[in-house]
C-alpha cells in the first residue's frame, strides 16, 4: 500500500525528511501509516488513526465524537456515524503550539466503493494547529463514494487551520466515473478561539460540501477561504456556514469558483447572527469565473440577522476571463492557455497566499492541471 | 391531496369556492380555467412555514391559515374625505375598487380615449395572454387568486401611444370590513413604441383582519417604457399575498418601484421575464416593518436573451418583533451572453427583535455577463448619530433624519408628484412610531 503512495508522488518517508510535516495515510477508510508520531507524543500531541485512538485514548473520543457534527445531522453524517471504520484523530494539549504541519492523505483505491473515514481534531485551551488534508483516487470506471464528517473542537483561545486539496478522481471527459464527494465539516469555535477552512477543491464528479464554524465562544472568530473548479461535467456546491452565538465573534468568507467546459459551481452559503450575538461582523465575498459557455456558476447565500448590532456585508461578482488581459499577456509572449493560468492564479490568490508555503505551489500546479485543454 | 408535510388545512376554502361559484357569471371559457385553478390548489393547499420548503422558510403563513374569510362585503365609505386617504390625483386616470367592486363613482367616466382602453374585466372579452404569465398552476396563490376573482382590470395602450395622464388604480377596503378576502386582478398590455406611468395601491381603512390577493400581468411589446409603482398600505391585522408578472420585448423597458408596509403578513412576489435582446428593468422597493409584521420580497429576474440589464435594489427598516425577507434571484439563461445585472439589499434594524433573512442568489449559465450582488444589515451608525448631536440636534430627531435619509434613496423614485407627497407624508407620520420602537439606537 505504501508503494501506492510512492507512484503518487506522495513518498511518505521523503517528505518527513525534506518538509518536517506529520504525515497519516488513510487507505479505503483504513489508516496505514502515520509519521512522527513519536516526537509529537513528547510535546503530549496525539496524531494517531482513530482506531488507535479508541484503544488508547477512549475518554477523549468519548467526550467529543460526535459533539459538533451529530449523527442526525444530515443523511450522509448518519451513513458515516454508522459505517465509519477509521479516520484520524488529533489532540493538542493546552498551551502547546504544534511545531509542525498534520496531514493526512486520503486514498480511495477499490472500485465502486465507498469511503466514510472520520477526523477529529481537538485543539486545548491556548494551543495551535495546522492541518492538512489530501485526497487522491485513481482513474475508475464506476464512480466511487466519499462521506467523511470532519469535526474541529476549539477550545478557549485556541486555533485551528485546516486546509484541505481535494483531488478525487473528477470523472472522465465525458462524466463517466468519478467520486462523489459527500462530506460533512463543521468545527465549534469557544471564547477567542479561531477556526480556520481554506480548501482548493479540483476532484470529484460531485461534490457537497460545507465546512462550517460555531462560533460560540464570545470574541471568536471563523474563517473560510475556498477554491472551487468545475470541468467538464464536474458539479461542485460548496460553501459554509457561520453561526453566531457569542459576543463579539467574527467570520470571513472568501469564496473562488471556477466553472469550464460543462462544470457548474455553486456557492451555497449561510451567515446567522442569532439574539445574542452582539457586534457580530460578518464580511463575505465570493467571486466566479466562467470560461466557456456551457458551464454555470451559482451563488445562493443565506443571510440571517436576529441582533441588531450586526454588521454584514456580502459582495459577489461574477464574470469571465478579460479579452483585453488576455491579448495583453499574449502580445507578452505567453500562449493563450499560460496567459489563462496567470489569470487564474492571480484571481485565486486571495484564497492560495492562506494554504501553507509548499501546498500553495501544488494548489497552483492543480489548477493547472486541472484546466488543461478547458481553453480555445 | 395536499402534501401534509408542507401545507395547511383548506377546508375553508372550500366553502367560500362554492359561494363563489353559484355567483360567478363568466362565460364557459373563464370558468373552465378558474376549475383547473381550484383543482391545482386543492392539490397545494397554502403553503406551510418549514425548513426544505423553500420559498416559504421564512414567512410563517399560520396567522392567514387560522382565519376564516367571507368575500361579501357592504360598502360603507365616507366619499367627502376619500380622496385625502388614497393616493388620488385630477391630473390622473383613477380606477378605484371599493372591496373588489368596480366603483365607477370615483373612477375616471371615459376611459377609453384614443391613447388608452381601460375596461372592467367584467365587460370585457379577456385577452389571449390573460392568465398565462401568471398561470392558475404558478402558486396556490395565484391559483387562488384565479379560482376567486369576480372583477379586475384590462388595460390595452395602442401601437405608439405615449399616454399623458399617469394611470391610478386603487384597491381600496373599507372601514367596516371584517374578514373580507379579495382577489383583485389587473392585466396591461402595452403597444409597441407605447408608454406609462402606472400607480397600483392597497389601501386598507379597516381595523379587521382581511386578505388581499392580487394578481397582475403585465405584457410589454417591443421599445415600450413603464414606470410602476406598487403601495401596499395595509392595516396591521391584514394579508396582502401579491403576484406580479411581467414580460418584456426587445428594447422595452420597466421600471418597477414598490413601499410596503403595514400588513400582517405582506408578500410582494415580483417575477420579470426579459424575453428579447436589449431590454433593460429596474426593480427598487422600500418595506418597512414594525410590531409583529412579516414583510416577504420573492423578487426574480430572468434573463433570456443577450444585452439586457437589470437591477435589483430593496431597501428595510425593520423595528419592534417584526421581520422581513429578501430572496432575490437572477437567472442569466445560456444564450443571455452580455448580461449586465446587478441586485443589492441593505437593512436597517432598529430593534432587539426584529430579524431580517436576505438571499440574494445569482444562478448563471452564460460566460460574457457581468453581474454583482450585495447585501448589509446593520443599525444606524453611531458616529453619524453622535455628529448630528454634536451640531445641535437632540437624540430623538437625530434618529427620526437617519431613518429618513435611509427611506429617501428609494422613495425619490416615486417621480408622480402627487404620490411622492402621499408618500412622504405617510412616512414622517410613521417615523416616530418607528423611533420609539427603536430600543437599539442611541444608547452609548
Amino acid at each position: 500500500m505504501l508503494e501506492a503512495f510512492d507512484k503518487l508522488g506522495i513518498p511518505l518517508h521523503e517528505r518527513e525528511k525534506l518538509a518536517g510535516v506529520a504525515v497519516d495515510a488513510v487507505f479505503d477508510s483504513v489508516s496505514v501509516a502515520t509519521t512522527f508520531a513519536d516526537k509529537l507524543a513528547e510535546l503530549g500531541i496525539i496524531f494517531c488513526s482513530f482506531t488507535e485512538a479508541v484503544q488508547n485514548h477512549p475518554d477523549l473520543v468519548r467526550k467529543y465524537l460526535g459533539s459538533v457534527v451529530p449523527y442526525t445531522d444530515n443523511f450522509y453524517s448518519c451513513l458515516n456515524s454508522a459505517v465509519f471504520s477509521d479516520g484520524s484523530f488529533t489532540y493538542i494539549p493546552p498551551g502547546v503550539k504544534c511545531p509542525m504541519e498534520l496531514m493526512t492523505y486520503f486514498r480511495i483505491n477499490t472500485e465502486g466503493s465507498g469511503q466514510f473515514e472520520r477526523t477529529l481534531i481537538i485543539a486545548d485551551k491556548n494551543s495551535y494547529v495546522s492541518y492538512l488534508e489530501g485526497c487522491t483516487a485513481p482513474m475508475r470506471k464506476s464512480s466511487q463514494l466519499h462521506a467523511a464528517v470532519v469535526e474541529l473542537v476549539a477550545l478557549d483561545d485556541s486555533e485551528i487551520k485546516y486546509s484541505t486539496i481535494q483531488n478525487w478522481f473528477p470523472g472522465t471527459k465525458d462524466g463517466q466515473g468519478g467520486v462523489y464527494n459527500f462530506v460533512t465539516k463543521r468545527g465549534r469555535a469557544d471564547r477567542s478561539a479561531k477556526i480556520s477552512w481554506t480548501q482548493v477543491e479540483t476532484g470529484s464528479a460531485i461534490t457537497w460540501k460545507y465546512p462550517s464554524v460555531i462560533l460560540k465562544g464570545d470574541n471568536s472568530v471563523g474563517e473560510f477561504f475556498s477554491v472551487a473548479l468545475a470541468n467538464n461535467h464536474q458539479q461542485a456546491d460548496t460553501g459554509t456556514k457561520m453561526i453566531h452565538i457569542g459576543k463579539n465573534t467574527k467570520s470571513t468568507i472568501v469564496s473562488k469558483g471556477i466553472s469550464a467546459g460543462k462544470g457548474n459551481n455553486t456557492y451555497r452559503g449561510s451567515v446567522q447572527i442569532m439574539p445574542k450575538a452582539e457586534n457580530a461582523t460578518n464580511h463575505t465575498q465570493c467571486d466566479s469565473l466562467l470560461i466557456g459557455d456551457k458551464c454555470g456558476a451559482h451563488t445562493v447565500p443565506y443571510i440571517e440577522v436576529r441582533n441588531p448590532t450586526a454588521r454584514l456585508e456580502h459582495e459577489a461578482s461574477t464574470s469571465k476571463v478579460s479579452d483585453d488581459q488576455l491579448f495583453y499577456l499574449m502580445s507578452r509572449g505567453l500562449s493563450e492557455e499560460e496567459a489563462h493560468h496567470m489569470i487564474i492564479t492571480g484571481w485565486s490568490r486571495d484564497v492560495i497566499k492562506e494554504l501553507p508555503f509548499e501546498f500553495a505551489v501544488e494548489a497552483s500546479q492543480l489548477l493547472k492541471v486541472s484546466l488543461e485543454g478547458a481553453v480555445g | 391531496m395536499p402534501d401534509i408535510f408542507f401545507s395547511h388545512s383548506i377546508d375553508q376554502f372550500n366553502i367560500l369556492f362554492n359561494n363563489a361559484k353559484k355567483k360567478s357569471f363568466f362565460d364557459s371559457k373563464v370558468n373552465e380555467i378558474k376549475n383547473i385553478a381550484w383543482d391545482y390548489f386543492l392539490s397545494t393547499g397554502l403553503p406551510l412555514h418549514r425548513r426544505g420548503n423553500e420559498e416559504w422558510k421564512y414567512t410563517n403563513l399560520n396567522p392567514l391559515s387560522e382565519t376564516k374569510f367571507t368575500i361579501d362585503a357592504d360598502i360603507d365609505i365616507d366619499f367627502s374625505s376619500i380622496t385625502k386617504l388614497i393616493p388620488f390625483s385630477d391630473n390622473w386616470h383613477n380606477i378605484v375598487f371599493i372591496n373588489g367592486n368596480y366603483f365607477s363613482k370615483l373612477s375616471e367616466n371615459s376611459t377609453k380615449t384614443n391613447d388608452i382602453n381601460i375596461v372592467p374585466l367584467s365587460s370585457s372579452k379577456l385577452p389571449d395572454e390573460f392568465a398565462t404569465l401568471a398561470n392558475p398552476d404558478l402558486s396556490p396563490f395565484t391559483a387562488l387568486n384565479t379560482a376567486f376573482f369576480s372583477e379586475g382590470i384590462i388595460i390595452e395602450i395602442p401601437d405608439n401611444n405615449k399616454v399623458s395622464k399617469d394611470l391610478n388604480i386603487v384597491f381600496l377596503t373599507s372601514q367596516s370590513s371584517e374578514n373580507l378576502a379579495t382577489f383583485p386582478r389587473v392585466f396591461l398590455k402595452c403597444g409597441e413604441n407605447s408608454n406609462l406611468n402606472f400607480i397600483e395601491s392597497y389601501i386598507n381603512l379597516s381595523s379587521g383582519n382581511n386578505l388581499t390577493l392580487p394578481v397582475v400581468e403585465i405584457v410589454q411589446s417591443k421599445n415600450s417604457k413603464i414606470n410602476h409603482y406598487r403601495i401596499q398600505l395595509e392595516n396591521k391585522k391584514s394579508f396582502n399575498i401579491g403576484t406580479t408578472r411581467i414580460e418584456q420585448k426587445e428594447n422595452s423597458n420597466f421600471n418597477s418601484t414598490t413601499f410596503s408596509t403595514a400588513a400582517l403578513i405582506g408578500r410582494n412576489d415580483l417575477h420579470v421575464l426579459l424575453q428579447e435582446p436589449h431590454s433593460t428593468c429596474g426593480l427598487y422597493g422600500l418595506y418597512i416593518t414594525s410590531g409583529d409584521q412579516q414583510q416577504d420580497n420573492e423578487i426574480s429576474t430572468t434573463h433570456v436573451k443577450h444585452d439586457c440589464t437589470s437591477k435589483q435594489f430593496y431597501k428595510g427598516i425593520l423595528s419592534g418583533r417584526s421581520k422581513a425577507v429578501f430572496s432575490g434571484k437572477i437567472l442569466v439563461e445560456k444564450d443571455a451572453q452580455k448580461t449586465d445585472a446587478d441586485q443589492k439589499d441593505l437593512n436597517l434594524l432598529l430593534s432587539r427583535d426584529c430579524e431580517v433573512d436576505t438571499k440574494p442568489s445569482l444562478e448563471i449559465y452564460a460566460d460574457d455577463v457581468i453581474c454583482a450582488h450585495g447585501a448589509t444589515a446593520g443599525n444606524v451608525d453611531m458616529n453619524t448619530l453622535f455628529y448630528l448631536q454634536t451640531r445641535g440636534l437632540d437624540l430623538e430627531t437625530a434618529k427620526e433624519i437617519l431613518i429618513r435619509g435611509f427611506a429617501d434613496e428609494i422613495l425619490d423614485r416615486f417621480s408622480p408628484k402627487d404620490l411622492h407627497c402621499f408618500l412622504s407624508d405617510y412616512i414622517d407620520d410613521i417615523i416616530p412610531e418607528l423611533r420609539d420602537q427603536s430600543d437599539t439606537i442611541g444608547t452609548f
